[in-house]
């Protein structure tokens, strides 16, 4: 208790406010680029709630607000709420599938009534990534133990099935991320490779001839064979996991035209240059990286992007917000952008690591994880370099259920941290 | 912490990592690759041409030959269009509900956003009608557009048309012209072409990505206005250019008039000619396809095209070189026995009257063909009769001389040489050495292989009126406003005759009008010198052809009037001519002690009947078969000079109104 009264004193001390700096600078250069990329000249004031800009700064506010409020929570309730918090969402998933609002193709949202929607997979990520936290936290459960994996791995696979159900691609694939917290907490670096491996030859059985692959994988299989040979136990791994490959590139022609629907197919496409269509499927990429590209090496100045006055890129406060910052302020606001989340998503692996509580440890983790698929899927989308899936920038597209869920993400890691040095919770 | 402390590192690694690529590829397509700019702008920015208004025509008295008018089209954006009362709408504009969807469909499938022709050319009359209610039609609105416009009605083939730009002509502007630009077909409007389309105007907009502008680019700094095209003021006179349309009337023919102080020529008539409002507006297409089927070929500019034996019309060239050359003098006398005897053939004088001793003025009054053919005769076998191709290699030179068998190079197009024939030519059909004067002596009085525009026949007339040289003819006086006139029309071209011969020449020819042939076209008070040509074609009615000038000192017109497939040269060419320069000097044709007047003429109908070649008749067979695109037909007509003689028997077309010969009005 002494604890405690020491943490109620020093509260304001403890909270890191870099993380917080860079929690609002994000938030900020989000209201202004929505400003340039929804500007409608009968409404300029950047805080008319009549345009989207408008409406994001009351988010922002609200936001705060809400990072106020769960600052000044008892933490040891975000432990104790986790299951409970897992259970509300995942209802709210089921229900989203049942009398959810369909917007362009996904049943993502409930209506809320005053105009205002709710999405609930937002809040799936971090009730997953509490649930997680606060399994892999308990004494005797390890991840190298394959009965705590599986667990582990149906806590993460629940929501996701039922958000690939709506079907929302992207958060979906945010799920996914959590496999650097998996891997933290001791999973074996070979599912990192694996998986890895997995994609490139995904990728390169998609673009070459699939002898050709095969004589690649075979060629480097020699090498390592080699290389190692003095360890036979390896080599014979090494050649087991050459035979799989070789199945695996056979295997992933049929697997793409029947696992995969036409316009996912068609994205894929787009973006490894197997079919050229910037007029149909690739439009948006294309206007994308149009407004990208042009932007130059300082940008085009605010509010005086062609592309993004002019319409030519879709979504644009939302998933493709990243347009109005490439073309708007060039490549010095890529920097400064990518710049501010990778410090903030190193700063998070900091507060991460600082925890005395694995419970806190491992959430931070989960916190790193989600924002850096969702910055390098965004962003990536964006500039042409993977297909089109639709998920928000975190903290800067538009949008109150992203923002406000990111913002719970991210402060009630802050309030854990603040909390360091108090209770360690089990 | 836990033992696995250490993987902090390579997941911090793996965000640094991928962060770093994101990265690198947007410092390539940011800042090393710049094609997206480029993409960027061609995305935003579209050029907007401004088409400057086309130059007016004047004549040569400040009359408006041709001018802009607006017309209307209605344009519709189909997105901004609401319901309304459309049954009102079709009414007002004169189509029906499926024609009202046909062109809604139209307009939506060119882009729902932009502006795109819902109706074109409205006359001033249905579009005041539909702008006293235009806010009730939402979506659509009026477009002013220029068209040209002919206040007289007349001068068609002087003027040409214009029309879209074809292909080719895209190919040949290097870029400059684009598809849907209006340029000059025909005439002037070709001829003229690059100064009275004047300068157009580029302006760049800002557009979105539904085409919809938004907004100059660069607040129109980079833009250009459209400078209007030059006012033209052509050298003809619309009085007489329209006296001379009305006297053609229901004839084939030409009227070409110079003033050969200057080489203006002050009209320029081709008969049948068309209304060139005919070729401009709403009907433009079906009445471009009727002119070019008409069996009398209105589009043939027989002015500069046509070509004709100038006949007797030839006679005071042949003397002025023969006196030229030293081969006679004005005294010089033949004793006409009512033919020339050449070789073993033998030429009558026409009608086979015999003129006794003749001199040069008499034999040019009289029309001797017997003096003539001495004269051509002396001429070409001056080095010897053996030597003829010397000699009538010599002639020829002289005559070329006077602007026959090359082109005067009109400012007008597709303008033709005429034939003058050099000595090869005679080579190639009777051998090097293998003919005699005999064999072309025709050519001595304008028959033979002798061919030449009207506007040849005229110049010439302006050459002796001259008394010995011309400049050259053309129809525009002055460009633009600074009045600009073509160096290469004020200089004088010398035809190597020299002055003094001229006179007894002119004598002739003043005895022509006074005495002679053409008697009965004299002009009251005013002393005109002519020469009529009755130009014999094999197997057709004569062409009537007259030459002229007046006043005989200091003249002030030059004239040569050809009516085909009518007769003797005093017959009808000669008034008409006479009516023309009377018109010309004094403003008024006055009564004639002949008895004759213009109406008379005006209403004389001297077509003749339809004559179609094999190729046309097979041609229009194949019409009837199947309904072959007009131009095809009319480039075939064209291609047929008018005066092609008929390789069969001449068929009446059934359909043509055809107006029957009235042989007795010869008489």
């Amino acid at each position: 208790m002494s604890y405690n009264n020491n943490q109620q004193r020093s509260f304001f001390l403890n909270v890191d406010w870099l993380t917080v700096f860079l929690f609002l600078s994000l938030c900020v250069i989000g209201w202004f680029n929505i400003h340039a990329a929804v500007f409608d000249e009968n409404n300029p004031s950047i805080i008319d709630t009549d345009t989207r800009y408008g409406k994001q700064f009351i988010y922002i506010i609200v936001a705060i607000v809400l990072g106020i409020i769960i600052l000044l929570l008892e933490s040891r309730f975000i432990s104790a709420l986790a299951p409970a918090l897992y259970v509300a969402t995942t209802l709210l998933l089921l229900l989203v599938l049942v009398k959810g609002h369909n917007v362009g193709g996904n049943q993502a949202w409930i209506d809320m009534g005053g105009g205002f929607r709710l999405q609930p997979s937002e809040f799936a990520k971090f009730a997953t990534c509490l649930l997680l936290a606060r399994y892999l936290s308990a004494t005797n459960v390890k991840v190298t133990d394959p009965k705590s994996f599986l667990i582990a791995g149906a806590i993460i696979l629940l929501p996701m099935a039922l958000i690939k159900l709506q079907p929302d691609d992207g958060s979906t694939l945010v799920f996914c991320s959590l496999i650097f917290v998996l891997y933290r907490e001791g999973l074996s670096p070979y599912f990192l490779i694996v998986v890895g491996l997995l994609i490139t030859l995904f990728i390169t059985s998609l673009l070459f001839n699939s002898w050709y692959v095969v004589a690649a994988i075979i060629a480097v299989t020699v090498a390592l064979a080699l290389a190692i040979k003095r360890n036979r136990g390896l080599v014979f791994k090494i050649i087991i996991g050459a035979a799989i490959s070789i199945a695996f590139v056979f295997g992933v022609k049929p697997l793409y035209e029947h696992a995969l629907k036409p316009h996912q197919r068609k994205r894929i496409d787009v973006v490894l240059g197997i079919t050229k269509d910037n007029k149909g499927v690739g439009y948006n990429q294309n206007q994308a990286k149009i407004a990208i590209g042009s932007g130059g090496a300082w940008g085009k100045g605010y509010l005086q992007g062609t592309q993004t006055k002019y319409a030519f890129v879709p979504e644009q406060s939302t998933d493709f917000i990243f347009c109005t910052i490439g073309e708007e302020w060039g490549f010095a606001g890529s920097v400064v952008v990518l710049g501010l989340y990778l410090f903030l998503l190193l700063r998070i692996i900091m507060i991460a690591e600082r925890q005395r509580a694995p419970f806190s440890r491992i959430y931070g983790y989960g916190v790193a994880s989600v924002i850096f698929f969702h910055v390098l899927i965004n962003i990536a989308m964006a500039i042409g370099v993977m297909p089109v899936i639709g998920i928000p920038l975190p903290f800067i597209s538009y949008g109150g259920s992203s923002l406000l869920s990111f913002t719970m993400l991210l402060f009630i890691l802050l309030k854990l941290d603040s909390n360091r040095m108090g209770v360690i919770y089990a | 912490m836990n033992s696995f402390f250490e993987r902090r590192y390579i997941v911090a690694g793996i965000f640094i990592a991928f962060i770093l690529v994101l990265l690198g590829r947007l410092f390539y397509i940011q800042v090393v690759d710049v094609r997206y700019a480029l993409y960027a702008s061609q995305n935003v920015q579209r050029k907007i041409m401004l088409y400057p208004a086309r130059g007016p025509i004047l004549d040569r008295n400040g009359k408006i030959m041709v001018q802009n008018e607006p017309v209307y089209d209605i344009m519709v954006i189909p997105k901004q269009v609401t319901p309304f009362d459309t049954v009102e709408f079709c009414k007002l504009l004169g189509i029906d509900k499926e024609g009202y969807n046909k062109r809604m469909i139209k307009a939506r499938k060119y882009s729902p956003y932009l502006a795109s022709v819902f109706e074109k050319q409205l006359s001033a009359q249905l579009y005041a009608s539909f702008q006293e209610r235009l806010s009730e039609f939402p979506g659509f609105f009026p477009q002013q557009r220029p068209v040209r416009t002919y206040p007289d009605s007349a001068a068609a083939q002087f003027l040409g048309y214009i029309g879209e730009v074809t292909d080719p002509i895209i190919k040949r502007s290097g870029g400059y012209y684009s598809p849907g630009d209006y340029v000059g077909i025909t005439g002037v409007e070709k001829s003229y072409e690059t100064v009275l389309r004047g300068q157009r105007g580029v302006q760049t907009w800002m557009v979105d990505s539904h085409n919809t502008r938004k907004g100059l680019y660069a607040n129109g700094a980079f833009d250009t206005t459209a400078v209007a095209g030059d006012r033209l003021v052509s050298s003809l006179d619309m009085n007489i250019q329209k006296l001379g349309e009305a006297l053609m009337r229901n004839k084939i023919g030409s009227i070409v008039a110079i003033e050969p102080s200057t080489g203006e020529i002050l009209a320029f008539v081709s008969s049948p000619t068309y209304d060139p409002n005919l070729l401009v507006g709403r009907e433009r297409g079906n009445n471009a396809a009727k002119l070019y089927k008409d069996p009398y070929k209105p589009f043939f500019t027989r002015p500069v095209q046509a070509l004709y034996p100038p006949g007797s019309s030839f006679k005071p060239l042949s003397a002025l070189i023969a006196m030229q050359e030293g081969m006679i003098t004005p005294q010089t006398v033949y004793v006409c026995p009512g033919y020339y005897q050449a070789g073993n053939r033998r030429i009558p004088c026409f009608h086979h009257e015999v003129h006794g001793a003749v001199a040069l003025s008499q034999a040019i009054a009289h029309s001797c063909n017997g003096y003539f053919n001495m004269v051509f005769e002396k001429l070409v076998n001056r080095f010897g009769a053996r030597n003829v191709d010397t000699g009538y290699n010599a002639w020829r030179d002289k005559v070329a001389k006077f602007g026959l068998g090359s082109r005067l190079d009109l400012d007008l197009p597709s303008e033709s040489r005429g034939l003058l024939p050099k000595a090869e030519y005679y080579d190639k059909i009777y051998k090097k050495g293998g003919w005699r004067s005999s064999a072309v002596i025709s050519l001595g009085i304008g028959q033979g292989e002798l061919s030449a525009t009207p506007l040849q026949l005229a110049n010439i007339e302006a050459i002796i009126a001259n008394r010995g040289f011309y400049y050259k003819p053309h129809l525009i006086k002055s460009i633009g406003d600074k009045q600009v006139i073509k160096h290469e029309y004020t200089v004088r071209n010398y035809v190597g005759v020299d002055s003094q011969y001229f006179r007894p020449a002119i004598d002739g020819m003043q005895q022509v009008v006074d005495v002679g042939t053409a008697n009965g076209s004299k002009i009251p008070g005013i002393i005109m010198c002519g020469k009529t040509g009755t130009a014999q074609v094999k197997n057709q009615l004569d062409n009537s052809v007259f030459v002229a000038f007046a006043p005989r000192d200091n003249p002030k017109i030059a004239i040569a009037v050809i009516v085909e497939k009518s007769g003797q040269g005093a017959t009808w060419a000669a008034p008409i001519a006479s009516f023309m320069v009377e018109k010309y000097l004094t403003g008024k044709i006055s009564t004639r002690s002949s008895g004759i007047n213009p109406e008379y003429y005006m209403n004389a109908n001297l077509l003749p009947p339809v004559v179609l070649t094999s190729s046309e008749k097979r041609q229009l067979h194949l019409d009837s078969l199947k309904k072959a695109s007009a131009d095809s037909v009319a480039k075939l007509k064209l291609k047929a000079a008018s005066n092609t003689p008929p390789k069969n028997q001449p068929i009446s077309k059934p359909t043509a109104m055809l107006p029957k010969r009235k042989d007795d009005e010869l008489q």
